[in-house]
């Protein structure tokens, strides 16, 4: 089925690419500083409460808990959400398009 | 073959079996899959068809390297917190592939980084110039997988001289990658990373039911003194541990399981400041190694070139996601051995390297031996098959992705760009033993240099030269070509430069320890330079492809619409159609 001629239009135009873009790298973004937080914070956290961080929790410091256990399913949490959420936002872009 | 038997008497016969059936099956699967791997686009995408499940473990399996499986046990036994960084930044740096690079990549469709490189700015000379970089990037990375190769073998037979070891793994890969080229690689990774989850989780599992868990055993490193630490009431109920004592050599408790550490202390340390003085520097020290590590992850060559190898991008995507999750889950285990290597073999402190706590994973085993007999030789069999799975698997990717360079773009695109695919096929193998011998011969070479190091060396150029094109290649549609190769190039040589620097004052060619003493900063900026190289790379893009605005292709939209478009619109195909010289295969 060739693509009739507005919905040719409408993808190769101006705004369908700048809002294409503009919404992933959102989504990529809000993603990214969700882990930047944690990651950057974790050595302003040791830098600025040592001592909060040394607590010992089950033989573990703080801050080796969370290094080196539970930073793995975050980051797993934040990669399943963005694979959910870029999915869907393809398949809408695909649908606007194309119900044209 | 009389030398090997020679060293048979002293060697152990189940570390000898297991690493044997490990080199065996490798040896073995090579061979089935040359009967698979027909096509040209067999040998250098795996037909794109290779499954979610086979290519995350595939990825998982090449990027769990020699550095991974042993490096960072020995590096957590050595240095303690600070070394938590490399493990948790490798598994995340992937987490930056998928939210920038992977999808778009994948959508744009090419078979090699250079082929992206010359699509995305219509030009072969930067082709020529991103083909170079993966070719030296490769190489980097090589040489430490080899390094790692041949320290193991000749651990497994004492005596045995290191270039045998680094000979033997080059011979068995170079010959698999001619045989079955990436579509037969991508089973024998894949099966290499269960093979390494495997190596590591069981010693940890025993390890941890003998000798207690994780938490109890990082608990023994408060500061005790020996008298306290072997009064079984002063411990717990279960006195399962009986700590040894500390060598003078190794780091005490507070420096050792504390943030700002051994690792990055190290500069100001020498520089003789005080403790307070030198907290900032190596919170810079710790910014610049995570930045290093987590965009260096996200630029190798050899991990981007997978994602090709995936039928679309909705499952470049959910490839990645299962990449995360099993190289997540496999790091989680050699800290603990690095842990427990602690408490029950310091003597390992007193040696450096490959001699001393960077074996603790081979040897760490073996102490079982002393409670059940002969278990302890089994789990030290299974960790040094997973060691030769490690070398094998992130020297097969290796050698896959350089291949790739030199047979489709050197070959294929610059010297013969009218070939057959047969004749590419041919020059595919050809290349493959070309660079097996290269490497080889290269890697018989660096017995001295430090596997720790070489890595970061990689990384930090990868961070600083691929990481930025890529990023700003996708996202960036004012990018041209001059732009890029300006940051990519300027980027990549300072942080070569830097390191390189390191190294010659670090093996006394130069001498520069006044200059460090007087100047911490400038040592800690020069070993770990990710913190302004990777900035200084995209400021350079930017300014570059400013002044150079008019290079922009003209077809800058199409170009950003195949990149960014859902694939059901069907884009590629149409500008592929447009583009019949540049992009048809």
């Amino acid at each position: 089925m060739p693509p009739s001629p507005t919905r040719d239009e409408t993808i190769h135009s101006e705004a369908f690419l700048s809002s294409l873009m503009r919404r992933q790298l959102r989504l990529s973004i809000g993603c990214a500083l969700a882990f930047l937080i944690a990651l950057l914070g974790l050595p302003l956290a040791n830098y600025f409460a040592p001592d909060l961080m040394a607590m010992r929790v089950g033989g573990f410091t703080l801050t080796w808990l969370i290094l080196g256990v539970l930073f793995f399913p975050y980051v797993w949490v934040i990669s399943g959400y963005f694979i959910k959420r870029s999915l869907k936002l393809e398949a809408d872009e695909a649908r606007e398009v194309l119900s044209k | 073959m009389s030398t090997v038997l020679a060293f048979f008497g002293g060697v152990d016969p189940w570390i000898f079996a297991f690493s044997f059936i490990t080199v065996a099956i490798t040896i073995w699967m090579g061979f089935r899959s040359a009967k698979t791997s027909k096509t040209a686009s067999d040998f250098f995408v795996a037909g794109r068809s290779v499954s979610v499940g086979w290519n995350a473990s595939a990825i998982s399996g090449e990027y769990l390297s020699a550095a991974s499986f042993m490096g960072i046990a020995g590096m957590v036994m050595a240095v303690g917190y600070d070394a938590l960084w490399y493990p948790v930044c490798y598994a995340c740096g992937y987490l930056f592939l998928l939210l920038f690079i992977a999808g778009p990549l994948r959508r744009f469709g090419a078979y090699t980084i250079p082929d992206f490189a010359e699509g995305r700015y219509d030009s072969p000379v930067f082709r020529k110039i991103a083909v170079v970089f993966v070719l030296f990037i490769g190489l980097f990375y090589t040489l430490p997988q080899m390094k790692g190769a041949g320290t193991t073998l000749a651990y497994i037979f004492p005596g045995l001289p290191y270039w045998v070891g680094v000979a033997v793994v080059g011979a068995v890969i170079t010959l698999n990658v001619a045989l079955g080229g990436m579509k037969g690689i991508t089973l024998v990774q894949a099966m290499q990373y269960w093979m390494k989850m495997f190596a590591i989780s069981v010693p940890v599992f025993v390890l941890m039911a003998v000798f207690g868990g994780y938490g109890k055993n990082l608990g023994y490193n408060d500061g005790r003194t020996l008298a306290e630490a072997m009064n079984p009431v002063a411990l717990t109920q279960s006195p399962e541990v009986v700590r040894e004592p500390l060598p003078a050599k190794a780091p005490k408790d507070d420096v050792w399981i504390a943030p700002f550490g051994p690792l990055t202390t190290k500069a100001a340390k020498a520089a003789g400041l005080s403790a307070e003085e030198s907290k900032p520097l190596s919170l810079v020290y710790t910014y610049s190694l995570i930045i290093a590590l987590v965009c260096g992850t996200a630029g190798l060559p050899h991990i981007l070139v997978r994602f090709y190898t995936n039928p679309d991008g909705v499952a470049a995507k959910r490839t990645t996601m299962w990449v995360m999750i099993l190289i997540g889950v496999f790091y989680v285990f050699p800290p603990v051995m690095g842990v427990i290597g602690r408490n029950l073999l310091p003597e390992l402190y007193a040696a450096a390297g490959a001699k001393g706590t960077d074996k603790i994973v081979l040897e760490l085993p073996r102490i079982i031996n002393e409670r059940y007999g002969v278990w302890g030789s089994i789990m030290s069999g299974i960790a040094c098959a997973g060691a030769f799975a490690a070398f094998m698997s992130t020297f097969s990717g290796l050698l896959v992705s350089m291949t790739g360079a030199l047979a489709h773009d050197v070959y294929g695109r610059m010297l013969r760009p009218h070939s057959t695919p047969e004749q590419r096929m041919r020059m595919f193998k050809f290349s493959a033993i070309a660079l097996g011998i290269v490497s080889v011969l290269l890697g018989a070479q660096v017995e001295k240099l430090q596997i720790a190091f070489m890595v970061g060396q990689a990384f930090a150029i990868a961070a600083a030269s691929y990481f930025p094109l890529l990023f700003m290649s996708v996202w960036w549609r004012g990018m041209t070509m001059k732009g890029a190769a300006a940051g990519m190039l300027g980027g990549g040589v300072a942080a070569l430069v830097c390191t390189t620097v390191i190294n010659l004052s670090d093996l006394d060619l130069v001498n520069l320890k006044e200059f460090w003493i007087a100047h911490p900063i400038l040592r800690i900026l020069s070993e770990q330079p990710a913190i302004w190289s990777v900035p200084f790379a995209i400021i350079t893009m930017i300014i570059v492809s400013k002044a150079t605005s008019k290079d922009v292709p003209k077809d800058i939209r199409m170009k950003m619409l195949v990149l960014h478009a859902p694939e059901q619109l069907g884009l590629k195909n149409e500008y592929i159609q447009e583009h019949q010289a540049g992009a048809g295969h």
